[in-house]
């Protein structure tokens, strides 16, 4: 069956063309078949999705079977006879060859080594928020939003700056309770708005050791995104438009009579309000990533370690 | 009335021989004019048309970028707090500047459209099947590099549009199931976008992405040449080289409709 396939041309010395057309087959529509019917039973049903399994798995096989035993693939050709080797069987040529692809492969690995460790793993690791100090709870009276905008990485300069909605809640079972939605669109990412009159005018700018902490009154009935449409009602709950979670939300403590901001984690829903309101939350996702339902499966894992 | 134009011509060939020296200086010690030669002065089909020199107005289009870019880069200052600054003396300060900025905004465009007509045409033309397949994946590489390109500049000017732009771009990859989350705390270098991602975006635009560009242009320019420009569709002459009549006849059925052959044979 060796050069079986290959034609007139074979038999020319140095005419080493070979042809890697591929065959008249129904196999790979079985394969594709199968791959279909994966993915509609991902979505509708699962018994669905095992035959799918089965299916590309047995139609893969044959595909390959096929390609392989009918010499689709050029032969292997046979190995030349060796005339040059007088009775060494690892020759000093050889082991030159060996050394200099050994040695080229050691720096190679040396090489991607830092790439690795300086360009990549950097990104994934450290990632947590820092405390942000948001100045006296004074300025944050009981039942109502603020607009506070601040930097969550003073060193890093405006690139940091981030915008949360406040409300105080009063107190629950005497410590006190704050409401603190982010203010970042979870469908991609850009900044909400109060949808409901803002007194830009009114602004209270406070100097904590966190930096200028700017406080803006707001009486928002929803939150709404300029960029796609996205609304949330007040609790962050989504209530129209393209996001797939409620607003990410922040942990806080007070210090000193002040409010410390804390992490950012991500909602899926919030039932009830203010003090009383029950919150599923889940550690901070990107926009646009499901934290709740079946679609949640396609992120299992959250990049960022160590916060 | 002989002797005079005969001295003539000696003079001028004298004045060649002594122009072409050192190229024959060259060529001698390298064989690089003779490679230049046969790589410009190939033999194409003789029905090719306009359709067949977008690549090369695709390549123009490459080789502007890169110009412009390197003037673009003794100025620009991939710093948070610079970047925006730069940009504004570039266009309003610097001799020129707004011509150089132009050039490379308006032309990144133009990379891309050519990219697609590029690819358009050799969709159309069928020029993607065999021996070719390859160069149309080299080709899909060069597409997607390209908009990585496009993507990765539209960050630098470092406005509000490119800003929430990018926001938005690296989210939607970000989505993306399984891997998207890693993807995008590798472009944005962590979690999130802050001071380290311009000079990071800056780095991949300007130093990795026309590396592997470059690379893959000269493979797919060495594939051009070694395979030949395929005849138009509708070519009488048949392109490339004879077929294994064995693989043909196995290519009838599911493949190939036996009609075709017919039509190709100029029937
Ligand atoms: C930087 C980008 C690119 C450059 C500089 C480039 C350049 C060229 C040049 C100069 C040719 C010679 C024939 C012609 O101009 O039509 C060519 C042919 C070809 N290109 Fe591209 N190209 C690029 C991108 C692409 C893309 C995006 C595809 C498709 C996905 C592609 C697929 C092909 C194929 C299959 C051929 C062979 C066509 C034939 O032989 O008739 N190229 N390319």
């Amino acid at each position: 069956m060796a050069g079986q396939d290959e034609g007139p041309a074979g038999e020319t010395p140095g005419s080493g063309q070979t042809h890697s057309l591929p065959g008249a087959t129904f196999l790979p529509f079985g394969f594709a078949i199968g791959v279909a019917l994966i993915l509609i039973g991902v979505v509708v049903s699962w018994p669905v999705f095992w035959i799918g399994c089965a299916v590309a798995v047995l139609f893969g096989l044959l595909w390959v079977a096929d390609v392989v035993r009918g010499g689709r693939l050029p032969a292997p050709r046979p190995r030349p006879a060796h005339d040059d080797d007088d009775g060494e069987r690892f020759g000093r040529d050889k082991f030159l060859e060996m050394s200099t692809l050994g040695i080229g492969a050691l720096i190679g690995g040396a090489v991607t080594a830092p790439v690795v460790g300086f360009a990549i793993a950097p990104t994934f690791i450290g990632q947590g928020d820092d405390d942000v100090d948001l100045g006296p709870i004074e300025n944050y009276p009981e039942g109502e939003f603020r607009v506070v905008t601040f930097m969550s990485k003073p060193e890093q300069g405006q690139v940091s700056t981030r915008t949360v909605f406040i409300r105080n809640n009063g107190f629950a079972d005497g410590t006190p309770s704050f409401t603190i939605i982010s203010n970042r669109c979870v469908h991609l990412g850009c900044p909400t708005q109060p949808g409901g009159p803002t007194s830009a005018d009114e602004a209270v700018e406070v100097e904590t050791s966190s930096g200028t902490v700017r406080l803006i009154p707001t009486l928002p009935a929803s939150f709404v995104c300029p960029c796609h449409g996205g609304s949330y009602d007040i609790e962050g709950n989504r209530t129209a438009g393209p996001p797939v979670r409620a607003l990410d939300r922040y942990t806080f403590k007070i210090a000193d009579g002040n409010l410390v901001l804390g992490e950012r984690y991500s909602v899926g829903t919030v039932e009830g309000t203010g003090a009383s309101a029950r919150i599923a939350a889940y550690d901070v996702y990107d926009p646009g990533q499901h934290v709740d339902g079946p679609t949640q499966w396609m992120y299992p894992l959250t990049p960022n370690m160590g916060r | 009335m002989g002797a005079p134009y005969r001295r003539r011509h000696a003079r001028r060939r004298q004045a060649e021989a002594a122009m072409l020296a050192p190229v024959n200086w060259v060529e001698e010690r390298s064989g690089l004019v003779g490679g230049i030669r046969y790589f410009l002065f190939r033999n194409v089909p003789s029905d090719i048309s306009w359709a067949q020199t977008l690549g090369s107005a695709a390549l123009t289009a490459f080789i502007v970028q890169a110009v412009t870019g390197v003037i673009l880069a003794m100025y620009y200052k991939p710093d948070p707090d610079k970047a925006y600054e730069s940009i504004q003396f570039i266009t309003n300060e610097l001799t020129w500047g707004w011509l150089v900025r132009g050039m490379h905004r308006w032309g990144a465009s133009v990379f891309i459209i050519l990219l697609f007509l590029h690819m358009g045409r050799v969709f159309l033309f069928g020029a993607y099947k065999y021996p070719r397949e390859l160069n149309w994946l080299i080709g899909v590489g060069l597409l997607a590099l390209g908009m990585l390109e496009g993507f990765t500049g539209y960050l630098l000017p470092w406005d509000q549009t490119s800003y929430w732009a990018t926001v938005v771009g690296i989210n939607i990859q970000a989505s993306g199931p399984f891997v998207g989350p890693f993807l995008a705390n590798v472009l944005r270098g962590g979690a999130e976008i802050g001071s380290e991602t311009l000079a990071r975006f800056y780095a991949i635009h300007m130093l990795l992405i026309p590396g592997g560009l470059i690379g893959l242009i000269g493979l797919h320019l060495y594939l051009v040449m070694r395979l030949g420009v395929t005849s138009p569709p509708w070519s009488r002459k048949a392109a490339g080289r004879k077929r294994d009549p064995e693989a043909e006849t196995r290519r009838q059925g599911l493949v190939e409709p036996r009609s075709r052959r017919g039509w190709r044979s100029g029937r």
